[in-house]
């Protein structure tokens, strides 16, 4: 079986792939802080500076899944699912104005999850 | 007493160069109430043509406005804040449906700390001098602060008129001209405002564009036109906006957000009286704005001899809290400002119980009657864990506090500081050492002793480490939005004497 720490849903899938057709390579960054903090955010790669800072947390359709280092201490033990709800976040994450908003849903690392990425 | 929704327009258009215009593509969207997911009205979706617009309409206004007196713009400055006052209750109102926060406290907070900014800054620029230092008998250094140009300033949806209230003034005072980009979640107010000011200031002062971050927000952060960005908001955008700023060297103000460490030292309980009972207050803000605040005291931490006794009073005093019709007068909860907040709030609600932490109020989605029912509301939660946790870390954005103990000053001051942000900290005792060192040992911009939420203009207000940097609300935020121009005067009359 393939381990992952996050995953992604059908329905944000399919916005994903619109998105693909319209920008070209994506990536997600998860964001932190206020408003619509704390939320996968997506931009055309390239659009953001990354460097050894930023954890690559895993790849969702072939878009790559960062989030800062500093952040990823508090959540290294939780699997994320990015996932589509109605909304309107006020970032220049790229699927605002279709209407949607990526979310994420977590949940704990299994014990097994665990031992494979956090082997400290 | 009672209000209801109030009446809107089908559409409005983006304010640019003293007029409203609809958007050079002839692109709208829906913007709908928390309240109850109705329609408000329509915006504009407004693209990079419409943003360039505003630019050259403000850098045309920029050299004529530039140089206006400091009689003149206070004057000005003070029109608005007359203008807002006399109608504060439309104002309130309008928020109230834009934001889905309770006519309380837009009535009490959002609308009269606005027009307060207002006036603190024009009181500033009235009082102000540059100064002048003569460096030698014949040498004179004199400094006169002039304005940077065209500042674009972005502000979120928590506080719609109050932090445009925050952001404009300042900016104004200082000479500049702005293009506002207000949250596509809450166009409302600053729409009603610039209806009511349109002929207040000379045209291309102020412009206000509408839309979505990737096709407005992010055409005006990189705009070449401008030159400075003021943003509020979260983490990923702050930095976007400062990469945008490199390529135009730009300065930037950021303030984005905290997850702000609430502490009560054992003192608080020593007698039962009206200290106590405010300290309970103190603790319940969490829920204040539905804790759509920033600096929501998201982290509450309680020494642990007093921590069963104090809990109880604010698990009492939280689940008494009124949450209904956003529109009645005794509501002290209102509804989360979006259907995308409510279902991350909900997601965090989830994680939280997963990861151990135990519900001690709320923990659910509140299910309000009728029209209500459309709308996005969270109970007032307690959830108490340890300092690890994700709902301890993270700025969840909701009436959700996350509640642990602390033996003594020492472990109160590591858990407060064990955080990646610094924007806002409480600090509640009745001993003297206490409220002055646990302060000055707590890393953030803003430590409130002995009380919480209060936001006076005349307070700098700003971040430490990832909550941002620059100082709002007071005369310091003049100085993000000018730079010094220093005129160096020889009265001596006789050459060098090098050639």
């Amino acid at each position: 079986m393939k381990y992952s720490r996050v995953a992604i849903t059908d329905k944000a899938v399919e916005v994903l792939n619109l998105l693909k057709k319209k920008h070209g390579e994506l990536i997600f960054h998860q964001s932190g802080g206020c408003c619509d903090g704390s939320s996968p955010m997506v931009f055309e790669e390239g659009e953001m500076y990354l460097d050894e800072s930023d954890i690559l947390l895993g790849q969702l359709e072939g878009v790559n899944y960062y989030m800062n280092q500093d952040q990823f201490e508090y959540w290294k033990h939780t699997h994320l699912t990015i996932d589509l709800t109605k909304g309107r976040g006020s970032s220049f994450s790229l699927e605002i104005p279709l209407g949607v908003r990526f979310i994420i849903h977590s949940r704990l690392l299994t014990d097994e999850e665990n031992k494979l990425f956090n082997k400290n | 007493m009672g209000y209801s929704k109030p009446k809107f327009k089908t559409k409005y258009g983006n304010f640019i160069n003293g007029e409203f215009v609809a958007p050079v593509g002839g692109q709208y969207f829906d913007n709908t109430s928390p309240i109850d997911n109705s329609l408000i009205a329509k915006y504009p979706r407004s693209q990079k043509e419409d943003v360039e617009n505003a630019v050259a309409a403000a850098n045309a206004a920029k050299e004529a406005w530039g140089t206006t007196s400091a009689t003149e713009r206070a004057t000005l400055l003070n029109k608005v804040a007359d203008i807002i006052e006399a109608n504060l209750e439309e104002f309130a109102l309008v928020d109230t449906c834009d934001n889905g926060k309770p006519i309380r406290e837009t009535l009490n907070a959002d609308v009269p700390l606005s027009i307060d900014h207002w006036r603190y800054f024009a009181a500033v620029i009235r009082a102000e001098e540059g100064s002048a230092t003569e460096l030698d008998a014949n040498t004179l250094s004199m400094n006169i602060k002039e304005p940077l140009g065209v500042v674009a300033q972005i502000i979120p949806w928590n506080f719609p008129l109050l932090m445009l209230s925050w952001k404009l003034p300042p900016a104004l005072a200082a000479g500049n001209c702005v293009i506002l980009k207000p949250a596509e979640q809450t166009p409302s107010s600053a729409t009603l405002l610039l209806e009511k000011i349109s002929e207040v200031f000379p045209p291309g002062v102020i412009n206000v564009i509408h839309g979505f971050g990737p096709e407005a927000g992010k055409p005006l952060a990189s705009n070449s036109g401008i030159d400075k960005v003021a943003f509020t908001g979260e983490t990923t955008t702050g930095q976007l906006i400062m990469q945008y700023a490199s390529k135009n060297l730009n300065p930037v103000t950021m303030e984005l957000g905290g997850k702000s460490p609430n502490i009560f030292f054992n003192s608080v309980m020593d007698k039962d009286d009206a200290f106590l009972d405010k300290a309970i207050e103190g603790a319940v803000l969490f829920a204040f704005n539905q804790g759509e605040v920033c600096t929501c005291p998201s982290r509450l931490l309680v020494q642990e001899d007093i921590y069963d006794a104090f809990m109880e009073k604010v698990v009492a005093r939280t689940n008494a809290a009124i949450q209904a019709d956003p529109y009645d007068v005794n509501t002290m909860v209102g509804a989360q400002a979006s259907n995308d907040q409510y279902e991350k709030i909900l997601s965090y609600l989830k994680i939280g119980k997963e990861e151990g932490a135990k519900v001690l109020a709320g923990g659910a989605a509140c299910k309000l009657e009728g029209t209500l029912s459309n709308g996005f509301y969270i109970q007032p939660t307690i959830l108490e864990g340890h300092n690890k946790m994700r709902v301890f870390q993270e700025e969840i954005f909701g009436p959700v506090v996350a509640v642990t103990k602390f033996k003594d000053e020492a472990d109160a001051i590591a858990i407060a500081n064990d955080t990646l942000y610094g924007l806002g900290a409480g600090v509640w005792s009745r001993d003297a050492h206490q409220l002055y060192q646990v302060p000055r040992a707590i890393k953030a911009g803003r430590v409130w002793v002995n009380c919480y939420h209060a936001y006076p203009a005349h307070a700098p207000f700003g971040g430490y480490k990832k909550s941002g940097f620059g100082r709002e609300n007071h005369l310091m935020m003049m100085n993000h939005y000018r730079q010094t121009k220093n005129m160096l005067i020889s009265y001596d009359k006789n050459k060098l004497g090098f050639f």
